[in-house]
């Protein structure tokens, strides 16, 4: 084994060659046992093994992309599994976009948001009241339900509602110690949910616990977006704008406030970085994309209500962040990935599989301890074992390397150069 | 509606002092655990919540078995009480020892993590057990205590109500003065109280001068987890049904109580604990009279954070607490 790696590595065209012939023998399984979910989940696989060749990063990002646009979509869309496959697929996006939204806010900037739900809530409601009748409850003018070319506009609205709200929690508690932060988002996403659960009195807004109901589809040029194969691309361009905002801000001026606040947030400011202002941008900018996403969700689900923004899922969010890496975008779309296909697939299978067990008296299984109803258990061991033993994740962090003296002779060859990279020392310590 | 409120009031106050009372015993275990770590014990909600199941167990057992028929009731809770806070006393030196310990000089986001990972897996253990054993878990204590008192407010003034309460009231707060007054006791003017003190003020000076720091950690888990599962059984007691998130939120607030009084801050926690359950009790029944009927009690929780929120702004060393400056 180690000897075969030791050939593969340096040698690209094995790699692709392996590569491809991985994606055609997935492909060709999916194709043909369209009910194996382990084919779907080993053809997701493959964009893990893309990540770990050394193909130059333009290429990965167009395999990345013609497997995700086109294969995935084609060799499942055959069989009867075609809009389960793509329903997962696209919650797996919406997950992967909060998680790197709560990267930035934990793992870039150092502070702890457990109530992160909450701007997924927010986005999800600025959509869901707009787009159904709720909204002629309280606003003077205009007709309701808007129609769903209206989506695309509040996917920019939900964006910037989730950042308001972001920047309003922020502005008093970032002021206080880091710790304390932990506690107030923990009591501000209650407070949210709390809020969003009540507010159909004294004037019914959110329809409180009841929820919204028959949310209005996407519409582009008289075309809707109904079915989980349509959300998919919508989520998949949401994601890559996503994708690409965060490299280009983690490696940005802002970025580097981000990592020195929090290593260590006197001496940062002593370096001249506002803390407040920073801290701040982490909150808003985390926050944006998860409210971008919870306007997907709404019209995805075609129904929001307040049970689907607990505490739990504020914790899920965390577990992917930190199971992936901290800081580290490739480890927490993975994270968010092995989550999110953890939750809806595999321990739904395993608990079907172990019902039928007992049901056929293989064995007796008690009830209790379905896998499906044990997530808290699953995330609260995933969190324990890596605090202790793996902080910095699955895929750690990575930090550019600069050679000093070619920024000193300003040439523009220091580009290469600063491909050479060491790992983020941030959560080893 | 001045008047109104008047008329509620006994009634606030005796329901206030009973949930303030247990408030400020959690918010002790949170506030003993900060002053000498610096770490936010998430797990400590759970660790009361865990109490409260064990006691329940035990009354439910000792039912079937007969026994608390044969002794006075008293002596068996009693009984509960000891046996369930040495229980949870144990658990919490053991979650420091496999989930704080190894973690001790890492930064402290990590340390949270791991704390929050402990307070979902007690959750979901608890969960398992209760519902692999009884099939729900939503779990009914036996009734006890339920002897219905009245305090007669109405022959001081006809403008007040009478306050009822229950036996076991009475018994929740006796037992939680008689935790309080001890443990002030034990910190103050003990040996080893004056070791915590001594920890929580520089840690590294207090193992020069030949303080065994871990063991002096260790104990302080013990004493607070103690008093929360302690606490749990009597919250059982008082208020009948469990279920195992109860731990969670009713943690959130203790730490609101703790925070109030001023972290770190043993007294204060307790002040703290007693003026949030005051506050929260007056809201229930009054924020309805208050805003003219937009908000109602359901907005009570909402409450609880807005005054961790505002203090938090205004006195974030508290209301008992001194303020200090980060050392670099």
């Amino acid at each position: 084994m180690q000897k075969l790696t030791n050939k593969l590595k340096g040698n690209k065209l094995a790699q692709i060659i392996l590569l491809v012939l991985y994606v055609v023998v997935t492909s060709l399984s999916l194709y043909l046992a369209q009910a194996s979910v382990t084919a779907f989940l080993l053809m997701l696989f493959s964009l893990l093994l893309l990540y770990y060749t050394e193909l130059p990063v333009r290429l990965k990002w167009l395999i990345a992309g013609v497997v995700l646009i086109g294969v995935i979509p084609f060799v499942s869309s055959t069989g009867p599994g075609y809009q389960s496959y793509m329903e997962v697929a696209t919650v797996v996006g919406i997950y992967v976009a909060m998680a790197l939204g709560l990267n930035i806010v934990v793992g870039l900037a150092g502070l702890l948001d457990l109530g992160f739900v909450a701007f997924f809530a927010i986005g999800s409601y600025t959509y869901g009241i707009f787009a159904t009748g709720q909204a002629a409850n309280f606003m003077p003018f205009g007709s309701f339900p808007l129609s769903g070319n209206s989506f695309w506009i509040f996917i920019l609205i939900g964006c910037f509602a989730a950042a308001l709200f972001g920047v309003l929690l922020g502005i008093p508690v970032l002021r206080v110690k880091g710790d304390y932060l932990a506690i107030v988002t923990l009591g501000f996403g209650e407070i949210i949910r709390i809020v969003f659960n009540n507010l159909d009195k004294p004037v019914n807004i959110t329809n409180g616990a009841m929820g919204l109901a028959s949310v209005q589809p996407p519409e582009i040029f008289g075309y809707q977006f109904v079915y989980p194969n349509q959300f998919y691309y919508i989520v998949l361009g949401i994601l890559l704008l996503v994708i690409l905002a965060v490299r280009r801000f983690e490696f940005s001026k802002i970025g580097r406030s981000w990592k020195a606040v929090r290593e260590n947030e006197i001496a940062a400011q002593s370096m001249g970085i506002h803390l407040v202002r920073t801290k701040l941008l982490a909150f808003a900018i985390g926050a944006s994309f998860s409210g971008m996403m919870g306007v997907v969700f709404a019209a995805k689900q075609t129904f929001v209500d307040p049970t689907s923004f607990t505490l739990l899922e504020s914790i899920t969010i965390l577990v992917m962040v930190i199971l992936g890496g901290m800081g580290s975008v490739p480890g927490v779309i993975l994270g968010a990935a092995v989550i999110t296909i953890l939750n809806l697939q595999v321990l739904t299978e395993v608990t079907n599989y172990l019902n039928q067990l007992s049901l056929d008296g293989v064995i007796s299984f008690p009830e209790a301890l379905s896998p499906a109803k044990m997530q808290r258990f699953i995330f609260g061991a995933i969190l324990i074992v890596f605090a202790i033993y793996r902080p910095q994740g699955l895929i750690p962090a990575k930090n550019p390397v600069f050679d000093e003296e070619s920024l000193k002779e300003g040439s523009k060859k220091h580009k290469k150069e600063q491909i050479a990279v060491e790992p983020d020392k941030g959560f080893q310590a | 509606m001045l008047a109104e409120i008047l008329q509620s009031l006994p009634q606030v106050l005796v329901d206030g002092l009973a949930l303030g009372a247990i408030y400020a015993v959690i918010a002790l275990g949170y506030t003993m655990v900060y002053g000498i770590l610096e770490l936010i014990n998430f797990a400590h909600g759970e660790i009361f919540m865990t109490g409260a199941f064990i006691g329940v167990a035990m009354l439910i057992l000792m039912t079937g078995m007969g026994w608390l028929a044969a002794m006075p009731a008293i002596l068996a809770l009693i009984l509960v009480l000891i046996v369930t806070s040495v229980l949870t006393g144990f658990m919490g030196v053991g979650i420091e020892r496999m989930a704080y310990r190894p973690l001790r000089n890492s930064p402290k986001l990590i340390t949270l993590i791991s704390a929050i990972g402990v307070s979902f897996l007690l959750q979901d253990l608890v969960r398992f057990i209760t519902e692999y054993k009884r099939g729900n878990y939503i779990l009914t204590g036996p009734s006890m205590f339920n002897e219905q008192f009245s305090i007669k407010f109405s022959s001081i003034s006809s403008s007040f109500s009478d306050a009822f309460f229950k036996t076991s009231t009475l018994i929740l707060v006796v037992a939680v003065i008689i935790m309080m007054v001890g443990l002030d006791f034990f910190v103050n003017k003990t040996k080893w109280g004056m070791a915590m003190r001594a920890v929580a003020q520089d840690r590294e000076t207090a193992s020069l001068m030949s303080i065994n720091v871990n063991r002096v950690i260790s104990l302080t888990f013990f004493i607070g987890s103690a008093l929360g599962g302690a606490t749990g059984v009597l919250f059982a007691v008082q208020y009948g049904t469990i279920d195992p998130y109860i731990g969670f939120i009713l943690g959130l607030k203790a730490f609101t109580a703790a925070v109030l009084g001023g972290i770190g801050n043993i007294r204060g926690a307790m002040a703290g604990g007693l003026m949030l359950g005051l506050l929260e009790m007056f809201a229930a029944a009054n924020l309805q009279l208050l805003t003219g009927g937009i908000f109602g009690a359901e907005y009570k929780d909402v409450f609880a954070f807005a005054i961790l929120i505002v203090v938090l702004i205004f006195k974030p060393e508290g209301l008992f607490g001194k303020a200090v400056t980060e050392k670099v």
